[in-house]
């Protein structure tokens, strides 16, 4: 199956670029990224605060599997219909320093579009922590891929 | 192959997952590694234990502390790391696919 969803981090850089491909019309996708509670469906937690425009801010408050709470936050500093979103991102209270994300969204046909994330890190050794950090859910899959692969040699 | 299969295991507890997420930010000591759990301290001890033998995790006295920390270098030979992060974002995006899919055809 092909990956929809590519990440390129390139050694030595403190950015990495997040692409996708979504059999979405532009219109619809950027709207999942627009209504708070399409944001909240999606993106699997709660919107305490939203204002998509300049100046604006959010806040999103997710739960953890063990029941933890977890704030994130940033500032909205340009938010251009169907074309771009740039914005600021942390994660609160973790020594994670805020980081910078500018969104492209691009018409490809009537009924496709295409997403491209840009991500920049206060260094190269934050960007690299981001990645190795072993988020619980991703350790999860690849266990259980690995246990697919191991299975079948059995 | 031996060593492998046993790091998969050793990250297949949640309690160790937690443990390496934990320290993935910062090097801590037992004590305050064991501070974040409701777990008894003699067990933590041993998930610890078991995180060092496998290599996840390395210590590093620093006067009469012991540090845990991360051993990335490690984590990164043993799962191709950039992969969980690119399948969380896969899923968030497949979500948000799916959910806009239905919400046009309201």
């Amino acid at each position: 199956m092909e990956r929809k969803t590519k990440i390129h981090a390139e050694d030595g850089k403190q950015e990495l670029v997040i692409t996708r491909e979504f059999d979405l019309p532009l219109e619809l996708l950027f709207k999942a990224y627009d209504e708070p509670e399409l944001v909240a469906q999606w993106m699997g937690t709660n919107v305490l605060k939203l204002e998509n425009k300049k100046h604006g801010s959010y806040h999103f408050e997710t739960t953890d599997p063990m029941g933890n709470k977890h704030h994130f936050s940033g500032t909205i500093h340009a938010f251009v219909p169907n074309q771009k979103i740039t914005r600021t991102f942390e994660m609160e209270n973790t020594p994670f320093p805020a980081q910078l994300e500018f969104l492209e969204f691009e018409k490809l046909t009537d009924d496709t579009s295409k997403l491209t994330m840009q991500i920049v890190y206060k260094s190269i050794e934050y960007r690299d922590q981001m990645l190795q950090l072993p988020f619980a859910q991703g350790i999860n899959m690849a266990h259980n891929r690995i246990q697919e692969i191991t299975s079948k040699l059995k | 192959m031996n060593l492998r299969r046993d790091v998969f295991q050793a990250i297949a507890d949640p309690t160790r997952r937690a443990i390496l997420l934990l320290v993935a930010s910062q090097s801590m000591t037992a004590g305050a590694i064991a501070s974040n759990f409701d777990t008894a301290r003699p067990t933590v001890s041993k998930h610890l234990q078991i995180l060092t033998e496998c290599e996840l995790l390395e210590q590093k006295q620093n006067g009469r502390e012991i540090y845990y920390h991360l051993n990335a270098k490690n984590m990164k030979e043993v799962a191709d790391f950039i992969e969980p992060f690119r399948k969380m974002w896969d899923d968030r995006f497949n979500k948000l696919e799916s959910i806009m899919k239905k919400y046009k055809k309201k």
